[in-house]
């Protein structure tokens, strides 16, 4: 007790400071997230300071930011890349209904994406001669997409866990080859065959989105479209969240057998899920096939379905500004790989600020940076005298940073076969760093950054199209090992 | 009725039906004993697969070879078995190890990003075109234009003779592996409950290493097998591969051994059986469709016991 105070002549009743919530009363069900563990540090600070603003309010500040965008910029690239955020951040939000709230693994997200783009391409395209208001497809859509959804579910609701991800992942499979081989379609040989989805050539024509009377024909216009539905389907998954259906979902995700016995309808909750997060993919579609007048089933394979899934597990599942935030980092990113110049910044960017962050002391820190770039000059030096091709090409980007890399990096003249030996290496190389630790570590440490530039210049940055799908792998694995809630996720405290 | 059709897709379906069956097996056996669905499997399949068309392509091409026939084939299987393994361990060494107690869906995604990073790494270092293990076109054995005539006039070529023989042989080695070994008793006795063969002194570690690698090693003998029947490989072979293993895994019951390898000749049978009679352009459809059907009349597969849910 404090001595300098005057004690209250009444002493307060031992619980009347205490949460008044009781355990499973339904507020204390509500407030369970607020239970979470936060960890420790600055991050941990921030974040619940940041913790303190109303949801709603950062959604606000979002789209408001969203958008701005265009009018800063008069290059419709960047408009088009702000597009396809707006695409994956709807198609994640979906996916964190069925996968983050409901705890269901459907691996055949994208076959109700695909779905609904070839949906509304068979509507308003000279395929079929139909040209349907926009305004009466995307209901009809939706709702289709949400009826396959729920019949995906109706017969894979008994099946638990992987069960059901392996059901889900052969539709998404099915619906693949359909839409692939669709030419052709004939029942079972009998009859003559039709064309239904265009097979490999895809549904080329399709009418822009026409919301009453009003045409979409720019990029910037299904941006600001994309862009208030987003908002819209955010606002709705929303208020789901915190619903009692919301609540359910999460029940359901933490102990299914608990929910169950609980009272909690689990078969009716996973099907609403299921139907739920296909309707909004079914929404998406449509966007995609309006701005990009063609659709073609290459969009619709398991790449796009694991870019979804790295983007709802980077942000952390069940959280929808982690949605928002796995949305922006993957995309951009791997829109930024296409410039080898600004990839390469950001490679260096990136490199450091994990280094920065993971080895301490910083003396420590130092030498690693020093012994790695005094390593670089010596094996620039004894390689451009013994093996003058060995430096013959040049660093991806321009300017201070490119004429320093040139005097430090090796760049064969045909890096091929040896930049391929090298990304063997270099993945060996950084198995080999989990395994050791101490000072080890730190002396593996410097060759391996040499390597991993080294492969970065030589290899990775020369084929964007196959290192960001590297990339995506890498980033699975490595979030689910190190940090499985993902950014804006938090670990649960096991209360028992 | 048409015999010869009958006949041809009878035996193409077997030799199809054991490549599958020697991936669903190492498949079915980590799931046994991790419940682990690992989607890179097809992937290591893959690797095998390019190992044996490596060791063609060092020693002088398909059609000048140096070597003995006999001696290449028996080295291609044996380091692409070791190949496999090894990719197979450090796979569960380095991305499933951490998850062995974590959430389901952990590693499920890790398997997933596993099975890119292969299948991308593969590409970037070996291309992205078809390589071709060239028909075995050699000087003194051409072994897949040679063949014998069976009744109905249907061919069957040594390439497939070669397949369904080494498989046999890999599936009763494992067998007596999995039953007449230490090694392998311990391996059944962690697929039945971990927790309890910890406890009576068991190293589960090590038995979850062997697991890998032997169904690492499994698949990557069944890489080389589709190399040499069936001559392409690419690095995206392995996905469509891993799917009709999974497939065939689930038909035959998941986690049991036997039904691994009927639920693999069943799917090779019904693919080149659609192929043949039904749709060439759908037969992946028919396969896929026959699953979900199974699945849901009989979740557990056709040898599989009913999972019962402990509280």
């Amino acid at each position: 007790m404090d001595g300098g105070k005057d004690i209250d002549p009444v002493p307060a009743r031992p619980d009347e400071a205490q949460d008044p919530s009781r355990i499973g009363v339904d507020d204390w069900v509500a407030s369970h997230e607020g239970r979470r563990d936060r960890g420790e540090g600055l991050l941990a600070e921030i974040r619940t300071e940041l913790e303190r603003v109303p949801r709603p309010a950062f959604f606000a500040g979002f789209g408001v930011a969203a958008a701005l965008l265009p009018l800063f910029t008069s290059n419709d690239y960047i408009v088009r890349v702000g597009f396809d955020t707006l695409l994956y951040m709807l198609l994640a939000l979906g996916l964190n209904i069925v996968v983050g709230y409901a705890g269901l693994l459907d691996l055949g997200y994208v076959a109700f994406y695909g779905f609904g783009a070839y949906g509304y391409a068979m509507l308003a395209s000279p395929k079929f001669g139909l040209h349907w208001d926009t305004l009466a497809i995307i209901p009809v859509v939706v709702v289709a997409t949400a009826i396959l959804g729920f019949l995906v579910a109706l017969p894979s609701r008994r099946l638990l866990g992987d069960y059901l991800a392996i059901v889900t992942l052969f539709f998404g499979q099915l619906f693949v080859t359909v839409y692939q081989n669709g030419n052709r379609i004939s029942f079972l040989g009998l009859t003559r065959s039709y064309d239904l989805t265009g097979g490999p050539n895809g549904i080329p024509d399709v009418d822009n989105y026409d919301l009453g009377g009003l045409h979409i024909g720019s990029v910037r216009g299904y941006y600001y479209v994309a862009l208030i539905i987003f908002l819209l389907v955010l606002g709705c998954v929303y208020l789901v969240d915190l619903s009692r259906t919301g609540r359910a979902w999460k029940s359901l995700r933490e102990d299914p057998l608990a929910a169950e016995l609980m009272g909690i309808p689990v078969k009716r909750l996973k099907l609403i899920a299921f139907a739920c997060g296909a309707g909004i993919a079914g929404l998406t579609g449509t966007l995609f096939a309006g701005l990009n007048t063609a659709v073609f089933s290459a969009n619709f394979d398991v790449a796009t379905l694991i870019i979804v899934y790295a983007i709802l597990i980077l942000g952390g599942a069940g959280s929808l500004g982690g949605v928002i935030l796995g949305a922006l980092v993957v995309n951009v990113s791997l829109e930024v790989l296409r410039t080898p110049g600004h990839a390469t910044w950001i490679f260096y960017v990136v490199l450091a600020a994990t280094l920065i962050a993971k080895v301490r002391p910083w003396k420590r820190l130092a030498v690693l940076l020093v012994a790695t770039i005094g390593l670089g000059y010596a094996a620039h030096a004894i390689v451009s005298s013994a093996w003058p091709r060995g430096v013959e090409g040049s660093a991806s980007v321009g300017g201070w940073f490119g004429d320093g890399l040139n005097g430090w990096e090796l760049h064969p003249s045909n890096p091929r076969f040896i930049g391929n030996l090298a990304f063997v290496a270099l993945v060996f190389a950084v198995l080999l760093l989990t395994m050791i630790d101490g000072w080890k570590r730190l002396a593996a440490l410097v060759p391996t950054l040499y390597l991993a530039s080294f492969v970065w210049e030589n290899r990775l940055v020369v084929e964007p199209s196959i290192t960001r799908l590297i990339l995506i792998g890498v980033i699975l694995i490595v979030l689910m090992n190190a940090r499985p809630q993902g950014l804006l996720g938090t670990s649960r405290v096991e209360i028992v | 009725m048409n015999w010869n059709l009958f006949v041809t897709e009878l035996v193409a379906g077997i030799t199809h039906g054991s490549v599958y069956a020697l991936i669903a097996l190492g498949f079915s056996m980590v799931y046994g004993i991790l419940k682990l669905l690992n989607f890179a499997h097809g992937d290591i399949y893959m690797i095998g697969s390019f190992i044996g068309y490596g060791l063609i392509v060092v020693f002088g091409g398909a059609t000048h070879l140096h070597v003995n026939v006999v001696l290449l084939l028996t080295l291609m299987f044996l380091c692409a078995m070791l190949g496999g393994g090894l990719v197979g361990v450090m796979v569960e060494r380095f991305a499933y190890r951490r998850l062995r107690n974590a959430p389901r869906i952990a590693p499920l995604i890790t398997a997933l990003g596993v099975s890119f990073f292969l299948e991308n790494g593969a590409q970037l270092v070996l291309g992205a075109q078809f390589q071709s293990y060239d028909s075995f076109s050699w000087s003194n054995t051409a072994i897949a234009s040679r063949h014998f005539t069976l009744p109905a006039h249907a061919n069957v070529s040594y390439a497939q003779v070669i397949v369904v023989v080494g498989a046999i042989v890999l599936m009763v080695a494992l067998t007596l592996f999995v039953q007449r070994t230490q090694t392998g008793k311990a391996m059944r006795a962690t697929a039945f409950d971990r927790e309890a063969a910890a406890m009576m002194g068991i190293d589960v570690d090590r038995v979850i290493v062997v697991a890998f690698f032997i169904g690492s090693a499994l698949a990557g003998a069944a890489g080389v097998f589709n190399g040499i029947a069936y001559q392409q490989v690419w690095p995206y072979m392995g996905f469509q591969a891993g799917l009709f293993a999974f497939t065939a895994a689930v038909v035959g019951g998941i986690g049991n051994l036997p039904g691994a390898v009927l639920g693999g000749l069943l799917i090779g049978l019904a693919e080149s059986f659609a192929t043949g009679y039904l749709s060439s352009t759908f037969q992946q459809a028919i396969v896929f469709a026959l699953l979900i059907v199974v699945m849901l009349v009989r979740p557990s597969g056709l040898l599989g016991s009913a999972a019962v849910q402990k509280v």
